[in-house]
């Protein structure tokens, strides 16, 4: 019970606690940036861990979203779809409609939002799994940016808003300075807040969570929600990249937000799950992108390499459990 | 007299902790039905397991038409003819009748292909025997509970059982499904078949019959044939339990009526209900498992919807009714189910003691550590919880410290009503003797609270008054100069004195 920290233990002890606690997969990052060093071209250059941390940002802003849905033992597929059809209509709203930019970015975060919600409400009023309401959700997203869009992509010349995604912060492109924020925000919630508490009480026991007075529906409909919003905005900055809204755009981008949370030591038990985990993750699949395309292999064998990943992070899991269990 | 078909003698069971057998017998005959009786915790259900391979005894005889036997499973139990039909059916809803029959001795066709025409073919005779006149294709799922359970007979029938255990079978049937129960189960005994009837209704034991055997204690009390048997009779041999001496309860006047509870009905499993509960005073819950007392408590503190009734908390009616909001009136319910119900076995002490207390140190994005880990450390030390620190998972726990730190998470945010669900379950006998001075030492400072527990010693030793249930009704309430273990069985089990 004497754990009394002296003035120079509360700055080491979470730090400790941090490297004591993910020492498997900081080890695994630091192994594969020696390897990129070595093998790739200029791996460790300035440009390229901004560029590195560049594509890191719109992963970890799904990524926030998708781990608050693993820790609640549920799920978020919806995010590269949902992305795709809030570029198209952010980029609309000012194109075709003719208001005002912010309004755009307004509308392309609101309308995450409002899906993550329904999201969120389906899933507590019908009580179907998350994995086939985020699923479905998926497939409607998808298949109403190509609609809205007119299945090709709604092109803008609005240099203001291209700044929103490619400008920086003195040497800091801005994207990374809007995750460095999030994830901040992202901290704060879970650890320092009634609600954060909240989702890991009903992710590691609902029942219980629910005995305790927890009030379950309105902690599922707030994971959703946010989950939405991270994915309307991440729609947001990946058109105003690319100066436009592609229907087609964020394929495959829940496969690296869930990657990301597992190997961040995520369970899909449910009930555990660390923002400090989250960012070694994001990280590394980051990494993986960026070092392949350096040693230029074939960018499909990410494809393979993230899919091997994610079965060896969650395998990792199921021991770390099992020994829990055992103990 | 009939041939004997079953024969357990001196059978010893003991689990970590407690005796659960002590001196089990068990004899039936070729075309008898026994019923069998006893309290809850009297053994029934283990002496049943170690006949069914479940469980495997200490010491003591099982004899099977005269032959020394072993069961050292439940694939053992059944070659020696025994089928043991549990009160959760064990059926699979979406095969059909045939193929719930036949499961893992699939028909196979002269192409070695499933054949459902020659399954239900095969399934067809033991359906006429138990009057099941069902085609044998239907799915199982859209069976009626009774016809389910003929089901599991058939099947029992096609695995040539001689020997067949019905674990209270009436307690989810309609009362015309009852009926054509025992018309099969009289049909049975005709064919020659052993019967043992696990039950709790007086009546059944009369209109069903031939005998009863009585447990108490994990021992065998005795075995009377029904004309010889009166429910008084019944009750005596059931009670006598050691009301054991490691309970502590100081009396002290009642104050204000702090919880008050009208007409409550929960579905079917408590209906028309109404108590009341003042400071300072412990209000007995007894009842038979089942008898619906953890449904109408749980109903009265939101848990699940009441189907009308109203509660009264504090003097106040309620508006709102959910967990959260009887919690911040002050009452709060301590689940019987430490691990579904009751903790985050994965998460540490400190998350689980400060879980329903959050509101109180958690603010505006700022978590107030020195308020957090003064509610852990008093949770900690006030119920002396026994743990290397507060940052250990809960799952690491004996189950004693595991039942403290559920009761200490709730004590945390200061309740003046405390219902507690069978808060000594599965601990062993210290734990519970200082589980009780804590309670007693509750009530002492004027909490209200109300005890729900299976064990009639607790219940008798702890309650200032006591409710009894039976079959989702309250039977009864019984002040504590009334207290005798044959007035409160007679409540629990239904039966007019």
């Amino acid at each position: 019970m004497d754990k009394k920290s002296s003035g120079s233990n509360i700055f080491m002890q979470p730090v400790k606690a941090y490297f004591k606690q993910n020492y498997g997969i900081l080890l695994a990052f630091l192994v594969m940036c020696v390897f990129f060093t070595i093998f790739g071209n200029n791996f460790l250059t300035k440009t390229n861990i901004l560029n590195l941390l560049r594509t890191c940002a719109t992963n970890c802003y799904l990524a926030i979203g998708v781990q608050m849905a693993i820790i609640l033992a549920g799920i978020d597929l919806t995010g590269g779809a949902l992305a795709a059809l809030s570029g198209v209509l952010c980029v609309m709203t000012f194109e075709n409609a003719g208001l005002p930019i912010w309004m755009g970015i307004l509308v392309g975060v609101v309308l995450g939002m409002i899906v993550g919600f329904a999201n969120g409400s389906i899933i507590t009023y019908t009580g179907i799994h998350p994995f086939v309401v985020t699923l479905a959700m998926q497939s409607i997203c998808r298949g109403a940016a190509y609609l809205f869009a007119n299945g090709s992509p709604v092109t803008t010349t609005e240099r203001s808003f291209g700044v929103v995604g490619t400008g920086s912060f003195g040497p800091i492109p801005l994207p990374v300075v809007y995750m460095t924020v999030f994830l901040i925000v992202d901290f704060f919630t879970l650890n320092k807040t009634q609600m954060g508490r909240s989702i890991y009480a009903v992710g590691g026991n609902e029942l219980a969570a629910k005995f305790s007075g927890i009030n379950l529906n309105r902690v599922k409909i707030f994971v959703w929600t946010v989950s939405g919003a991270m994915a309307g905005f991440c729609g947001v900055i990946l058109a105003a990249r690319m100066s436009s809204g592609q229907p087609s755009t964020g394929e495959g981008y829940e496969t690296d937000a869930i990657a990301a949370s597992v190997l961040g030591g995520t369970s899909f038990f449910g009930g555990t799950g660390s923002v400090g985990g989250l960012i070694i993750g994001v990280l590394i699949i980051g990494t993986i992108s960026n070092g392949l395309n350096l040693m230029h292999v074939n960018s499909y064998w990410q494809f393979v390499l993230k899919g091997v990943i994610i079965i060896v992070a969650v395998y990792t899991d199921r021991l770390k459990q099992k020994r829990q269990n055992a103990a | 007299m009939a041939k004997e078909l079953l024969r357990m003698e001196n059978i010893v069971k003991t689990f970590p902790g407690v005796k659960a057998l002590s001196n089990a017998r068990m004899v039936l005959h070729e075309g008898e039905i026994m019923g069998f009786m006893g309290e809850n915790g009297a053994g029934k259900s283990t002496l049943m397991n170690v006949l069914g391979g479940i469980y495997q005894p200490d010491s003591g005889e099982i004899y099977i038409e005269g032959r020394k036997v072993e069961v050292h499973s439940v694939h053992e139990s059944q070659a020696l003819g025994v089928a043991f039909i549990h009160q959760e059916l064990a059926l699979e809803p979406h095969l059909t009748i045939a193929e719930n029959i036949f499961l893992g001795r699939t028909i196979k066709n002269r192409f070695g292909l499933v054949s459902q025409n020659l399954m239900a073919e095969a399934a067809q005779p033991y359906l006429k025997r138990v009057g099941l006149d069902i085609d044998p294709r239907e799915m199982v799922g859209r069976l009626s509970m009774g016809q389910q359970q003929m089901v599991e007979i058939a099947k029992a029938f096609s695995l040539n059982a001689k020997i067949l255990i019905l674990d209270e079978p009436t307690s989810s049937l309609s009362e015309r499904e009852v009926e054509v129960l025992f018309r099969t189960v009289r049909e049975l005994k005709k064919q020659g078949m052993g019967i043992i009837f696990i039950t709790h209704k007086m009546a059944e034991v009369f209109q069903l019959c031939d005998a009863v055997t009585i447990m108490r204690d994990g021992a065998y009390m005795d075995c009377l044939r029904s004309e010889e048997c009166s429910e008084q009779k019944l009750i005596s041999l059931m009670v006598g339990r050691d009301l054991g001496n490691y309970y502590v309860r100081n009396f002290n006047e009642p104050g204000e009526v702090m919880l008050e509870v009208k007409n409550v009905t929960a579905g079917k499993r408590a209906v028309n209900c109404s108590f009341y509960v003042r400071s300072g005073e412990i209000l007995g819950f007894y009842g038979l498992v089942g008898a619906g007392r953890s449904e109408l408590l749980e109903s009265v503190m939101g848990l699940y919807p009441m189907n009308g009734g109203e509660v009264i908390l504090n003097g106040e009616k309620l508006s709102r009714h959910d967990p959260s909001y009887m919690q911040q009136h002050g009452a709060v319910l301590v689940p019987e189910s430490r691990k579904t119900q009751g903790l985050l076995l994965n998460n540490t002490i400190g998350f689980n003691i400060s879980l329903p207390s959050i509101r109180e140190f958690i603010g505006h994005l700022h978590v107030n550590r020195a308020k957090e880990e003064s509610i852990i450390d008093h949770g900690m030390r006030s119920l002396s919880i026994k743990a290397p620190s507060s940052h250990v998972n809960v799952s690491t726990l004996s189950g004693g410290n595991q039942q403290k730190v559920l009761l200490s998470k709730w004590l945390a945010t200061d309740p003046k009503v405390l219902i507690l669900d069978e808060p000594t379950r599965g601990i062993d006998v210290g734990a519970k003797a200082e589980i009780y001075s804590i309670i007693n030492d509750l009530a002492k400072a004027g909490m209200a609270i109300v005890l729900i527990s299976s064990e009639m010693p607790e219940v008798m030793n702890m309650s200032d008054r006591m409710i009894v249930m039976s079959e989702g009704r309250i039977t009864g309430e019984l002040n504590r100069s009334e207290y005798t273990q044959e007035a409160i069985l007679s409540l629990g089990m239904g039966v007019a004195n």
